[in-house]
């Protein structure tokens, strides 16, 4: 061990010095290999054949790399795609992807959620398409006129363009009508305020075994307690999360959002216990599905994969006449951000190219391919889901009333996460705030709790109000 | 190398230095030299994305005053503490002891289905072991909600440490079993019947005879399990270290700053006081060990 | 026989009854739920079906992530195991100073590289060597983690072989590599067959390492197929896991009931000379 210790410590010291937090790998010119006849391509996703996000994996196994392949041999090119399989949660793939980034490394089509594009592109992890493709190329695609300006928001990161969204969702409430009609509520509610859901979740309260109400808290359940919980009541208070170059601390709407929590967990409108469980989320929609939960704000993939009769994970037979939706309403009419009377919170995948990539010509065109009518029409697989292109969704969402309600109805008055690299500590201090209010702790407190930590998170400067 | 004048067994030093070279160089390519480097990064403000991402500066002892300054880490210690004297000191060696010695005299057939089980809870993999915990300690349905008749309490919410305690002696007492198994098996017989002829009751046995024959096994016993339970990430896949972080031991507080903060920067820094933790464990364990010889 | 013979035999059976129930019952799920139409996460009386069993088998990575996981896990044993016999066996017939010292070290350290802050060192380490994808370097990273507990386990085994056993084999002139062969090894063999089980089991179970480190699905290990067979939400399948959770089971057990049958699964503590 003597003679090792002395070469170890050097062989630390040397390597420390130059690994952390560097991207080695030279990021040349756009034009690089634009004229290669064998080119090799890589694709990472999120999703696996038979375990997460099966059909995006089938889609891009089965129909897009041989017709892809094929395309370019056509013209003369031989490529090869290769797909990474990932089934992870999202926190262990986007570590991998960072690693990957960093290291000079990775697929040179990426597959993110569109709320990591501020950190990564902060980070230096990705670069602006205009960069890595040139202007040019990427101005020429004829796809962008299909992508909704606000669509297109999701993969645009301090007005520049980072990558083509993969289309994108919008959240709503979720309602029983069997429970409903027990408890002698309408069967197209519509809720004009916070105080005509809850007067609902009252009226439901008197069927025995029933939560009225589920609005995820707490911090077991990670960002769908942000997602599908707080921010969609802050924006119903007429302030978005990040307003104005500041964090929202404990404000007067803050206060408020944690009050409605309060009425409804502090007044035994919700299942407190089942927001600390670990396997809480997946317990709510095995409850909507028995008929245990009265209201559930979820966004689109509830109706998609979890009640689907076929494929979900908590299957209602009966889910095209049992299940109603609402748009989620603002605290009172009109309080909503801009005024509005109804609100919803979107989000969505992106497909980023990798500036590490060695075939940036070739890789742009993969993504057209990927982003073409005919791909996004065929990445559905009949059924239907709001995709990123408008000439696709006037076609597959017509059958689907859900869908095109989210398209018609919520899309447009929806808003965005801030893809800021500080997002995800703001967003665990809000699912602590809504944790402590559950276990009892008063709003006021819970907000003052929530302002500290959020000063010590992303620094005075960055937090409005409190 | 004075290696000579106890080398029993004729190995002379080359060969002594070559059994232990191939161990050593693995351990110092894929172990030591990625620890030193996490210790590194514990002085570095240095995150998985974002700006720090980019530059990371060197920012002393900053993570560490603020680990020390900040309550969720100051929880953590306490309950990875309660976790470890709870399921390892006292559960996993007292039930351990209790099944080696309780075993010695029954029937083989019995002895064996006993220890198939106690071993089976320990080789069954992690994640198989979470489900089927959530199954015995979950609302509706648990197994341990119906034994009790009381089917509406999740024991995970609201007696998470209690279960999580519970779950560990299940979980490792197997090893302590084997330890004692062994250890009881080296205790002179004679010595025991003499005990029993002058009419000593079983826990004055224990602790006259026996105890001062495996003292030295109790105490690596208890390095060892204390060890991986201070470090043991389990806890994560039951409770995900909550309600509220009533659950969070520090295994789990530093894979949430790493992966879902990615905090590296933090993480390391945390990781560096377990280890100072475990040091503790460790000086505590040779002292013991040293006055016994 | 007494009264108080009869009650304290009653007792006894009585607390291990208690026992073995207490180590028994968890694991009833495992033998309930791969059977149910509607598995769920609590316990139940199942309604018989063989259709999850078929939906695993036709699940395209199930049993080849089996495979990855015996290769994987069997070479970092292979090599834990041979490593640290060979370490044990010199470290303890060999005095080197603070030769203790040093183990506990590296116990200590072991720790902080299993946990999860140790991951951007251990990524980057690995591509500077070349070794992302690579199940044979992922097998290593994953026996220097267990190295130091399995030496510090093993010398204590061999530890207890009395030295006298070599000084007589020497007498009669064997080599070392014969002292060893035919002398240590057969003694320390329950030790070997322990750390043996012992590395397979925690190898077996490792989930981030492979993760992040192995790039292909169709190389990846078990541990990691168990939490991909969520769906895009994170919803847990519940058809799958239940009978997934039972195969991955069974090489483990497998692997335990083979070793003690041959071998003897025993601690050897005890006979210092």
């Amino acid at each position: 061990m003597r003679r090792t210790t002395p070469f170890v410590l050097l062989a630390v010291g040397g390597l420390l010095a130059g690994c952390l937090g560097q991207n080695q790998a030279e990021q040349g010119q756009p034009t690089r290999n634009a004229d290669a006849k064998d080119v090799t391509l890589t694709i990472v996703a999120n999703a696996v054949a038979g375990g997460k996000n099966t059909r995006g994996a089938d889609w891009l196994t089965n129909w897009v790399i041989p017709r892809f392949t094929e395309a370019q041999k056509a013209k003369g090119v031989n490529v090869t795609v290769r797909f990474d399989q990932n089934g992870a949660g999202d926190e262990d793939y986007k570590t991998k992807i960072a690693l990957d980034l960093k290291t000079g490394g990775g697929a040179d089509i990426v597959e993110i959620d569109g709320i990591w594009l501020g950190e990564f592109a902060q980070a230096g992890q990705i670069k602006p398409l205009d960069d890595v493709i040139g202007k040019s190329g990427v101005d020429a695609w004829d796809g962008w006129k299909q992508i909704p300006d606000a669509v297109q928001g999701l993969g645009q990161f301090d007005g520049k363009r980072y990558g083509v969204p993969m289309g994108t969702d919008g959240r709503v409430l979720f309602y029983n009508k069997k429970l409903f009609a027990q408890a002698g509520l309408p069967s197209d509610w519509q809720p004009r305020g916070w105080d005509d859901v809850l007067a609902a979740g009252t009226a439901l309260k008197r069927i025995p075994g029933v939560a009225p109400i589920q609005l995820n808290a707490g911090t077991a359940m990670g960002e769908a307690t942000t997602m599908q919980g707080v921010l969609p009541a802050l924006v119903g208070t007429g302030k978005p999360i990040y307003d104005g170059g500041k964090w929202q601390g404990g404000t007067a709407q803050v206060k408020d959002v944690l009050g409605l929590y309060q009425r409804v967990y502090g007044g035994g409108l919700g299942d407190a216990v089942l927001q600390q469980e670990a396997k809480g989320r997946d317990r709510s929609f095995a409850m909507f599905a028995d008929n245990k939960i009265g209201i559930l704000l979820e966004s689109d993939y509830f109706w998609r994969s979890v009640v689907e009769p076929r494929i979900g994970v908590a299957k209602m037979a009966d889910r095209d006449t049992a299940v109603g939706w609402a748009l989620v309403p603002a605290k009172q009419s009109g309080s909503g951000v801009s005024g509005q009377d109804f609100v919803s919170m979107s989000g969505g995948g992106v497909r980023v190219v990798n500036p590490n990539t060695q075939y940036p010509k070739q890789a742009w065109e993969f993504m057209q391919f990927l982003n073409s009518a005919e791909a996004v029409k065929a990445a559905l697989a009949g059924t239907a889901q709001v995709t990123q292109r408008n000439d696709v969704n006037d076609e597959v969402l017509k059958g689907d009333p859900m869908l095109s309600f989210i398209a018609d109805e919520v899309l447009p008055i929806t808003r965005y996460r801030p893809g800021l690299a500080d997002y995800p500590k703001v967003s665990a201090a809000l699912q602590q705030a809504t944790a402590d209010v559950v276990a009892g702790k008063s709003p006021d407190d819970a907000a003052k709790a929530y302002q500290d930590a959020l000063v010590k998170a992303v620094g005075e400067g960055n937090v409005a109000g409190g | 190398m004075r290696a000579a004048d106890s080398d029993v067994a004729g190995l002379g030093a080359t060969r002594a230095i070559a059994f232990v070279a191939p161990a050593l160089l693995l351990i110092g390519v894929f172990l030591v030299f990625p620890a030193l480097w996490t210790l590194y990064i514990g002085i570095t403000n240095y995150q998985l994305t974002g700006p720090a991402a980019a530059q990371p500066r060197v920012v002393g002892l900053d993570n560490f005053v603020s680990a020390l300054n900040d309550a969720l880490f100051l929880n953590s210690v306490g309950l990875t503490a309660l976790f470890v004297f709870g399921s390892a000191v006292i559960g996993q060696n007292v039930l351990g002891f209790v099944l080696a010695w309780l075993l010695r005299r029954v029937r083989p057939s019995l002895r064996r289905t006993v220890e198939a089980f106690v071993l089976l809870a320990w080789i069954l993999p992690g994640p198989v072991v979470a489900y089927l915990w959530f199954a015995v300690l979950s609302r509706d349905g648990g197994t341990f909600g119906l034994l009790l008749n009381d089917p509406a309490t999740a024991w995970l919410v609201e007696y998470p440490m209690v279960s999580l305690i519970v779950f560990n002696i299940w979980r490792g007492t197997a090893f302590s079993m084997l330890l004692y198994t062994s250890a009881l098996a080296a205790v002179p017989p004679t010595q025991l019947e003499t005990a029993r002829l002058v009419g000593a009751s079983g826990w004055q046995t224990v602790r006259d005879v026996v105890f001062p024959h495996i003292r030295g096994h109790v105490l690596t016993n208890t390095l060892l399990i204390s060890l991986w339970t201070a470090n043991d990430f389990t806890p994560f896949l039951l409770t995900a270290g909550g309600p509220n972080h009533r659950s969070e031991v520090l295994p789990v507080l530093i894979y949430r700053q790493a992966l879902e903060s990615g905090q590296l920067g933090y993480a390391s820094a945390m990781s560096l006081l377990l280890l100072v933790g475990n040091l503790v464990i460790a000086l505590v364990y040779l002292r013991l060990l040293r006055r016994r010889a | 026989m007494t009264p108080g013979f009869v009650v304290r035999r009653i007792g006894f059976y009585v607390l291990v009854a208690v026992v073995l129930a207490f180590f028994a019952v968890p694991m009833l799920w495992l033998a309930s739920a791969p059977f149910d139409a509607r598995p769920g996460l609590g316990l139940r009386w199942p309604d018989w079906t063989w259709s999850n069993v078929t939906a695993t088998f036709q699940h395209p990575f199930a049993l080849t992530s089996l495979l990855n996981s015996l290769v994987l896990c069997g070479i970092a044993t292979v090599v834990t195991t041979a490593f640290a016999a060979l370490a044990a066996y010199s470290l303890s017939r060999v005095r080197i100073p603070g030769r203790d010292l040093l183990l506990y070290l590296l116990l200590l350290l072991s720790s902080v590289v299993t946990g999860t802050a140790a991951m951007v060192p251990i990524f980057v380490l690995m591509l500077q060597l070349g070794l992302i994808n690579s199940q044979f370097g992922t097998a290593l990273v994953i026996a220097s983690g267990m190295l130091p507990a399995a030496i510090f386990i093993l010398k204590d085994f061999v530890d207890a072989v009395p030295r006298s056993y070599e000084e007589s084999a020497r007498v009669f002139g064997a080599s070392p590599a014969q002292v060893l062969g035919h002398v240590v090894l057969p003694i320390a063999r329950p030790g070997i067959a322990t750390i043996l089980v012992w590395s397979f089991v925690n190898a077996w179970g490792n989930f981030l390492l492979p993760f992040l480190l192995l790039r292909d699905v169709g190389k990846q290990p078990a541990a990691v197929l168990l939490r991909t067979l969520n769906d895009e939400g994170g919803s847990a399948n519940l058809t799958v896991i239940p009978v997934f959770s039972l195969l991955y089971s069974i090489p483990v057990v497998a692997l335990y009931l083979l070793v003690s049958k041959r071998y003897g699964f025993r601690f050897h503590g005890g006979i210092k000379s």
